[in-house]
């Protein structure tokens, strides 16, 4: 459980390290680009912002855009490749080629339709009642679209994984014992793709991180000067040259994600160890 | 049977694919003759706007998309207007205008295909292997570290993964050319920044669908019977553990092999994965939809292709 | 694996390399010398077909092209072009002066839909066919006297007209292609060119090939035989193909990392020079309270230029108080808003100038109902973002101004970055608070810029309009006298940027551009960053191509 205690530390310090550090996200200096010292444990931008605080305020919201995005993929995945694999037939058919319908449309005009017909509504409708939720509205979108996108590929595998298991004996037994579909669908069939189901939850969460920084890129992303671990990481790639190398603007933000990403995957291990069931 | 139902309903399937995508894209603000420097007088702005049918109805655009619009000629007759999709035609590009949709896709699929290929083949002989070892040795140091190399593979994006590459064994190193496309040595390094993150996915994917069918009754009855331990991996186990990576192979291999946007930007390659993306964001109407005809037929096949293979792998599978 | 890297084997194109290999920028969209607007597709055009002018590689101003020479009336407005007896197409036929009226009533008719057209404006009839008036294309001033005398109406004196007939829209192509393949004639083959080189081959989003046109009138100066131009988005990539020897010539700075831009620019083979361009922000007049020219002038006053030009851009642009660059047709700009500033040569002076300038904008913004910035909305800038490097710098600058912006006048800004086709629609509708902006101007005089903010033009997307400046503005125009011309002009300007303000400028462009000069003559710096491709030619007895170019070292700090 070094993992858990691991994942545990970066969340604090995500939640901690904004909050009490000296310097705000966006505090500008006349420092720029100046290497890790003790004043600026990762070094400063090209503000003279300091690089440890926009990392770990950059790592609160890509938790939180990967925690909701893969939530929504989660819940909407997992029944919809459930009922597909398991009812078989006609109504597999209408699911699966649903599937393949959405994720055949480009997503990134999706995301960009989205963005620009509803955000303008959204946020006056959040205006009007909650003013200091405003800014919040882009990254409402950012999390949805994500997640919208998502599930397609866990419908998939759900299925799959469903598919096989609904003529093993277990499974045959419990019909012939006048079992409820619902029963077994919960007791027996969801257990066992747990395992995957939990695999792939900790593919998705650096995917939607991923895509996030994609859309920075286009300039669909999150709205500066706040920035994720993504934007951080897309913006230090400029780093990655022959000729000037200020090498902490992309391996900071790059160690804490990957860091931050293997410490879920152990942790999405041993849950899974520990949620599965003996076959028998 | 159930195969050829499935291969019936590719058309209609891909044709409402496309009819999604002709009007989503159209819903988004902007043109695709959008430009800093407006233009000369509206009437030149009209001119262009009916050069492309943009001034008609979005019915009227998409019936002549379709090849299915019938125009009224000035001696009063009804002539059929050219083109259209029944006759193969999918239009000019509204960005490319010396180009038609075909003609863009015919040059740059090959290469695409060449390097999303390569890149599927690197991922697989990367990540079933690396699955395969990490999942036989699971809790152990070697699972450990295989794990250690997957995910440290999947978390670093492509444009941080390619321009390493570049940097290293390119620029410094010299043993591979930085950019373009030509020969083998031209597409190795795009080929492992491509298939290094898919095949990440995939090792993982295989540890679990591994494990999972090493503890299966299947499998217990095989060792039971007194097949030996490679024979039961091999035949019996692999197969039901592949399963969950021939499940993500199809969507897998159709992005792959439509190009990638960021690996085609950072080599220079001329495949169509730059196309993808860009049409969308310059509101190039006819190339969203001519790609997103390519990329749904390919997609409906593969995941054709996926589940015959289901029924292959594990033999319990029966599609009604 | 193995497998995998045999089957790479097919799709290999193992054509010899061009003598000359040039980095162009992204995809051109149409080689149609009438109808594009990119820079990218007008460097192809360019190279192939050819007007009565061309640019000299030295000044980027027209020089003698198809025509060699012409004469002026004295009172400014006709203009007899003699054609060179020698000007035929690459397919031998000769050019006429009947070619060349053709071609330009082809350019300015609607039909066309050239988004350039407006430079037929200054045409006698140019501006009554382009905006659908008449439908007699006649009526354009152009007509052949003689099959070698080609004579202009004008309808003002324009002092820069030679200037405009080198550009892409001037130029003449061959009728019988245009009038036998209609839109797709630059697809035919043989395609006939006037210019240069011609058209080898032209494979989309790899590159284009131009191999030199053996009937072009001045053949014996073009340097290369055999060009490439690669089309690509990734200023990266252009990089490091041009570090390993793979491209000659990148030839704009859209096509340089603009991260690494000031430690490329200490190296010998990477060049900037002054360049006809200005980055600014609008103003949308229309919503309050930035229809009051106060409130304008003071958050145009607290911009600190060189904080942006130092640690932003840092490749030596300069700061700009006016929306026109210096030096462009000899005209000195007026002083806009924060020029005191501007002048100080050293930093104690700007430290105290800015002070002075800043005490000033909150005098005004008080005076305007808002002191210490109390009850002014929130509002928000708009910039286009998505596209790597460049796009970066808007926000950068955005961050810069929000801050300057909450300090010292108490003004919340909020940054409102959106992708590039949302950005050009929210500027038409007017549906923004502040923009960004730029201009690049099209030929060497003052008027490519202020032109832009004509009540009527549709390039001012301010919602800005005055009376005083249209009317200045086309006195101008009708002014023959040069000294007096520019007099106008500047007042103009004044109205623009120092009184009304509905833009700020901030800096004028550097244009930056990379090859080694010890293997490659013939590229000269000019305002335009014209570099026609026929001068450029290996320079005797230059090192052969090596992989050197990575380890050449940056010039060293100053």
């Amino acid at each position: 459980m070094i993992s858990a205690a691991f994942l545990a530390v970066i969340i604090l310090l995500a939640l901690l390290v904004p909050w009490l550090s000296p310097y705000g996200t966006g505090q500008a200096s006349d420092f720029q680009f100046s290497a890790p010292d003790r004043q600026h444990w990762f070094g400063t931008d090209v503000h003279g912002r300091d690089v440890f605080t926009r990392v770990f305020a950059g790592a609160r919201i890509s938790l939180l855009v990967g925690a909701v995005g893969t939530a929504v993929s989660l819940v909407i995945g997992v029944f919809w490749g459930m009922v597909a694999g398991y009812v078989g037939g006609r109504l597999d058919g209408v699911l699966m080629r649903a599937v393949d319908v959405l994720y055949s449309l480009p997503s990134i005009v999706f995301v960009i339709v989205l963005i620009t017909t509803l955000e303008g509504h959204v946020k006056r409708w959040i205006g009007a009642w909650a003013p200091d939720w405003v800014p919040a509205a882009r990254m409402l979108f950012l999390f949805t679209g994500l997640g919208a996108v998502s599930w397609l590929t866990m419908a998939r595998i759900v299925r799959g994984q469903v598919l096989s298991l609904r003529t093993r004996p277990f499974v045959l037994a419990s019909q012939s014992l006048g079992a409820s579909h619902r029963r077994i669908l919960l007791r027996h069939i969801l257990p066992n793709v747990t395992g995957v189901v939990i695999v792939y939850l900790t593919l998705t969460v650096p995917a939607i991180i991923l895509y996030e920084s994609f859309l920075s890129y286009l300039g669909l992303g999150i709205q500066p000067p706040d920035a994720s671990l993504g934007t951080l990481i897309a913006e230090g790639a400029a780093q990655i040259n022959p000729l000037r190398v200020f090498w902490w603007l992309i391996v900071c933000p790059g160690a804490v994600l990957t860091f931050t990403l293997l410490a879920l995957n152990f942790l999405g291990d041993g849950l899974r160890d520990a949620l599965d069931p003996r076959d028998g | 049977m159930y195969f050829l139902r499935r291969l019936l309903f590719l058309l209609p399937l891909t044709l409402l694919i496309i009819t999604l995508a002709f009007f989503l894209v159209r819903i988004a603000p902007g043109g695709p003759f959008d430009r800093e420097r407006s233009p000369a007088s509206p009437a030149v702005e009209r001119a262009l706007a009916e050069r492309y049918h943009l001034n008609e109805s979005l019915l009227s655009q998409y019936l002549r998309f379709l090849g299915l619009k019938w125009e009224r000629q000035p001696d009063g007759s009804w002539k059929r207007a050219s083109g259209g999709l029944i006759t193969g035609d999918l239009g000019l590009s509204l960005k490319y205008r010396n180009h038609s949709v075909s003609d863009i896709i015919r040059q740059g699929l090959p290469v695409s295909l060449a390097l999303g290929g390569t890149a599927f083949l690197f991922a697989l002989g990367f990540g079933i292997p690396m699955g395969f070892y990490t999942a036989v040795r699971r809790g152990q140091t070697g699972d450990w570290m295989g794990s250690l190399v997957a995910l440290v593979v999947l978390c670093v994006p492509g444009f941080v993964i390619g321009p390493v590459l570049i940097l290293l064994l390119a620029l410094k190193a010299g043993w591979f050319p930085v950019g373009l496309w030509g020969t083998a040595s031209h597409g190795v390094l795009p080929m492992a920044t491509l298939g290094l993150y898919f095949g990440g996915r995939v090792a993982r994917l295989t540890r679990e669908g591994m494990g999972q069918a090493l503890q299966s009754e299947f499998v217990r009855t095989a060792q039971a019977k007194g097949v030996s331990a490679a024979g039961v991996l091999l035949r019996h186990a692999l197969p039901l553990g592949l399963m969950p990576v021939v499940s993500y192979s199809g969507p897998m291999l159709a992005d792959l092999l439509t190009g990638s946007f960021v690996v085609e930007n950072i080599f220079q390659i001329p495949g169509i994965g730059v196309f993808m993306v860009n049409s969308s964001l310059s509101r190039d109407y006819t190339m969203v939809v001519g790609l997103v005809l390519l990329y749904a037929l390919l997609l409906l096949l593969l995941n054709l292709g996926v589940d015959l293979a289901y029924s292959l792998l594990d033999p319990r599978v029966r599609h009604e | 694996m193995l497998v995998a890297l045999l089957l790479l084997a097919p799709g290999c194109s193992r054509a010899p390399r061009a003598d000359l290999v040039i980095y162009n920028g992204p995809e051109a969209e149409t080689i149609d010398p009438h109808v594009l607007t990119g820079q990218p597709d007008g460097r192809i055009a360019g190279a192939l077909f050819e007007g009565l002018t061309r640019f000299d590689p030295h000044t980027g101003r027209g020089v003698p092209g198809l025509a060699h020479s012409w004469e002026i009336s004295s009172d400014g407005l006709r203009y007899t072009f003699h054609l060179r007896t020698n000007a035929a197409f690459s397919t031998g036929k000769p050019i006429r002066a009947d070619d060349f009226v053709w071609s330009w009533r082809r350019a300015a008719d609607p039909v066309t839909a050239a988004d350039y057209s407006g430079f037929f404006f200054y045409v006698k009839g140019g501006q009554a066919i382009a905006t659908g008036a008449t439908n007699r294309l006649e009526e354009l001033g152009i007509r052949a006297v003689d099959p070698w005398t080609v004579e202009v109406t004008l309808v003002n004196p324009t002092p820069f007209f030679p200037d405009l007939c080198a550009m892409r829209i001037m130029a003449v192509i061959p009728r019988a292609t245009v009038e036998q393949f209609g839109d797709q004639w630059v697809r035919a083959d043989p395609l006939p060119c006037s210019g240069p080189y011609q058209l080898e081959s032209w494979r989309p989003n790899d590159r284009v090939r131009l191999k030199a046109n053996p009937h072009y009138w001045d053949a014996s100066s073009v340097g290369c035989a055999r060009v490439d131009l690669l089309s690509g988005d990734s200023p990266t990539a252009a990089l490091n193909l041009y570090l390993t020897g793979d491209v000659d010539f990148l030839i704009d700075k859209v096509v340089i990392p603009s991260e690494l831009g000031d430690v490329l620019v200490r190296r010998p083979d990477f060049h900037s020079y002054a360049y006809l361009g200005t980055y600014f922000f609008r103003f949308n007049v229309t919503r309050k309270p930035f229809d009051d020219a106060r409130v304008r002038r003071a958050i145009g006053l607290v911009v600190d230029r060189r904080r942006i030009v130092e640690r932003i851009t840092r490749m030596g642009e300069q700061p700009a108080s006016a929306l026109t660059p210096p030096g462009a047709g000899g005209y000195t700009p007026p002083e806009g808003l924060g020029h005191r500033a501007l002048r100080a040569t050293n930093a104690a002076d700007y430290a105290a100038a800015m002070r002075a300038a800043v005490l000033e904008a909150q005098r005004l913004l008080a005076e305007a109902g808002y002191p210490e910035g109390k009850g002014f909305p929130p509002f928000s800038y708009m910039f286009n973002a998505g596209g790597g490097g460049g796009a970066r710098q808007h926000e950068n600058i955005g961050v810069e101004m929000q801050s300057g912006l909450r300090e010292h006048l108490g003004l919340h800004m909020e940054l409102r970055p959106v992708e590039w086709k949302t950005y050009l629609s929210e500027l038409s509708q007017l549906n923004f608070d502040l923009a960004r902006g730029s201009w690049i101007g099209d030929y060497q005089d003052p008027t490519t810029f202020l032109d832009c903010f004509l009540s009527a033009s549709g390039n001012n997307r301010t919602g800005w309009r005055s009376t005083r400046y249209d009317t200045l503005l086309s006195d101008a125009a009708a002014e023959p006298e040069s000294q007096k011309r520019m007099e106008l002009l500047r007042e103009a300007e004044a109205i623009l940027t120092k009184e009304e303000a509905p833009i700020v400028a901030i800096y004028t462009y550097v244009g930056l551009f990379a090859y080694d000069p010890d293997r490659w003559e013939g590229i000269y710096k000019n305002l335009t960053g014209e570099h026609p491709i026929w001068a450029i030619r290996r320079r005797e007895g230059g090192p052969t191509r090596s992989r050197n170019t990575a380890e050449i070292a940056p010039a060293p700090a100053p």
